[in-house]
């Protein structure tokens, strides 16, 4: 078995643009993944034009609030592009050198005062877009409304601030400065105790029982408005989020990506060298002779898994060390990526050898890999929750039936430490291992035939 | 069937064989035997069980009916298209089936084989970048790297140029008349098969309808198709066939 495995991998490297992309490929993986989940996540770049006056001040009754300073809120959320103008916005977004221009018009402060006096305008801010495709133009919606709710909720809590204050004013008194003059405000505590000072003085009859009236109308403004401020407080924000996190073994996301990536190359390489080079010995003519007594038929297929297995774990090696240059990874754990890549590489390999007997020709032994091994892969990748539960059963269960979901558990599990154990996913691939490899002994009884 | 060259020390016989594909039979009773040393060939129309034969004396496939009797391990097998690595060398590839026929010394078998097949001078080329003719010689050295005591051959000459032809048959008449081969080579050639082989064997729909010297057919034509007696062997041999029903 040795000798054939050896001539494979002659073959292979006589191959110069198979090698090639052998090398190239998890390189060029490795790189476009590293650069992806290293780098600091990007803004979106959008156009922005402030046309509200320094100046203007988002008004509560007569006071005035403090500027909240908008464009650095909005300028922290999003890449700001300055533009002097609305034409100049319109033409950024046309080019495509912005995802989107935002505009805040001149009145948009008077808008939003007008919201406490009777005829109350409806504060408008301006979105300019080019949905040029739907994918951008969700995204661009996203963008937006995230970043309207941010404002709103930043002038609800300053507006609540300010509320807050009033209704302590009602409450306990103190000083209030209206149009230059500070006037001192008594408050219904005051009020109350006042009141309560002077009832004894009074003889019984009805003045006295106004007074009792007053006294109690002041008690209880007092304890109703004493719930006020903590609901004006909740308006801002009424419903919060308690986060019960069920499933702890939710690997980091660029361990994830890194997994995804590996796994990919893994099952590509694995899949579509292992059918190649088994249709190939059907296309050389050189698998009757070989199996006339040279070589076993299981034998034949376990050099060709071998094969698959030798190179995959080249190959995903060479791309997990092109990934640490950009991603810490643990490299004590190295034994356990070499266990998880083999394992999938097997399963992967059976199963590249069932396609290459059953298709036979390496044409089309490389369309139906292709075929194949792509939508199981993105099949694969969609979480729970996110279609349907007949859908996602139906889902669940053809993944389960290809090595490449349970390949990237256990590859997953082997670069996080914090992961779970990888002996369900090693159990799981060689189940199909040994399935797909029954399937493959079978299909070789009709290879050879026309 | 006209007699056959009955041989006293067969090294291959088959008897009855039998073989068929869905409702057609390829084969209907074959009865068929050779001598160490000898050159026979088996010829017939396309379609006549040639290869069917080949690949069961080879065995490739199991017949339907009948038996075999070949020495154990010892039958080498050239097929029609040639069955080796078009991507390794020359001597890559006699390398490759040396090691995996488990010969003691395979650089020896290789060098033996190179000087057996003429291709020294070309042992490091690649053997996609060969003609047709040394790919048919690589082929069937590769067959000889067994040690047959048997060489079959199916159909070897096919799209080789007259001078390849020449070469290879001088190649494949001395394995028998100096290495004692015997070999059995199928063709659709009559007068291939008349000039190198010893003995014929002629098929036509499965039925074996001659089995002896390139002489003894020449009767048996003048005897069923006299009409064609005076014309060229292979027009001769076509009026026999018809004669015959085929």
């Amino acid at each position: 078995m040795r000798w054939l495995l050896l001539k494979d991998l002659q073959i292979l490297r006589r191959s110069p643009l198979q090698a090639f992309l052998l090398v190239a490929w998890p390189v060029l993986i490795a790189v476009l993944v590293g650069l992806a989940i290293s780098g600091s996540p990007s803004k979106p770049r959008i156009a922005f034009l402030n046309e509200v006056p320094t100046d203007a001040r988002v008004s509560v009754g007569t006071s005035q609030l403090p500027n909240i300073g908008v464009s650095d809120r909005v300028c922290e959320r999003v890449e700001c592009v300055h533009v002097k103008n609305r034409a100049e916005a319109v033409e950024e977004v046309r080019s495509g050198d912005v995802l989107a221009a935002l505009i805040l018009p001149a009145g948009l402060v008077d808008q939003i005062n007008s919201l406490s006096t009777p005829s109350p305008a409806t504060p408008k801010v301006e979105v300019i877009v080019n949905e040029e495709d739907p994918v951008k133009a969700r995204l661009v919606n996203d963008r937006i409304n995230s970043l309207l709710t941010q404002a709103n909720l930043v002038i609800a809590r300053r507006i609540a601030t300010e509320g807050g204050k009033f209704l302590n004013l009602v409450l306990d008194g103190g000083r209030f400065t209206v149009i230059g003059q500070t006037i001192q405000i008594l408050g219904l505590r005051n009020s109350a105790r006042i009141l309560k000072a002077l009832r004894p003085a009074l003889p019984p009859g009805p003045l006295r029982n106004s007074i009792d009236q007053v006294i109690q109308f002041t008690t209880l403004a007092r304890s109703n408005l004493g719930t006020a401020g903590p609901l004006l407080t909740r308006l801002t924000q009424p419903i919060a989020v308690d986060k019960q996190v069920v499933n702890a073994s939710t690997p980091p996301l660029e361990v994830f990506a890194i997994a995804v990536a590996a796994t990919f190359t893994l099952a590509f390489v694995t899949v579509l060298l292992v059918a190649g080079s088994l249709a190939l010995e059907r296309e050389e003519n050189a698998f009757p002779r070989l199996t006339r007594g040279l070589v076993s038929r299981s034998a034949l297929l376990t050099e060709k898994v071998a094969l698959g297995v030798v190179v995959g774990v080249v190959v995903t090696l060479l791309m997990l060390a092109g990934l640490a240059l950009f991603v810490p990874l643990h490299w004590s754990r190295v034994g356990l990526w070499v266990v998880a890549i083999v394992a999938g590489a097997a399963a992967l390999g059976a199963a590249g050898a069932a396609l290459g007997a059953a298709a036979r020709e390496v044409r089309a032994v490389s369309l139906l890999a292709f075929m194949v091994t792509l939508p199981v892969a993105f099949l694969s990748l969609i979480p729970s929750g996110t279609v349907g539960p007949g859908l996602y059963d139906a889902v669940k269960l053809l993944t389960a039936l290809f090595p490449f979901k349970p390949a990237l558990q256990a590859m997953t599990g082997a670069l996080d430490p914090g992961g779970p154990s990888i002996a369900a996913a090693l159990g799981h691939l060689a189940i199909l291992t040994a399935v797909y490899g029954s399937l493959a002994r079978f299909a070789l009884r009709r290879f050879a035939s026309v | 069937m006209e007699a056959g060259n009955a041989t006293s020390a067969a090294v291959l016989q088959a008897r009855e064989l039998v073989k068929r594909f869905g409702g057609r039979e390829a084969l209907r009773g074959i009865d068929f035997e050779a001598a160490a040393g000898e050159l026979v060939a088996v010829i017939g129309p396309n379609g006549a069980g040639k290869t069917t034969l080949l690949s069961i004396l080879a065995g490739i496939s199991r017949p339907d009916g009948g038996e075999v009797h070949v020495p154990q391990g010892e039958v080498g097998w050239v097929p029609q298209q040639a069955a080796l690595y078009r991507r390794l060398t020359v001597e890559e590839n006699l390398m490759l089936f040396a090691r995996l026929e488990k010969h003691e010394d395979p650089r020896a078998s290789t060098e033996q084989m190179l000087e057996l097949t003429g291709l020294t001078e070309r042992r490091g080329e690649i053997v996609a970048r060969l003609s047709g003719g040394n790919q048919q010689r690589i082929n069937i050295a590769i067959g000889l790297l067994a040690r047959p005591s048997v060489l079959l051959l199916d159909e070897p000459s096919v799209g080789l140029d007259p001078r390849q032809r020449a070469r290879l048959w001088e190649f494949v008449s001395a394995l028998a008349s100096e290495g004692g081969t015997t070999v059995i080579f199928s063709t659709h050639d009559i007068q291939e098969a008349e000039r190198y082989g010893g003995r014929l064997l002629v098929l036509a729909d499965g039925e074996a309808l001659f089995d002896g010297s390139a002489d003894g057919l020449r009767e048996a034509v003048r005897r069923e198709a006299p009409e064609a007696a005076d014309q060229d062997f292979e027009t001769a041999f076509v009026a026999f066939l018809h004669h015959r029903g085929h």
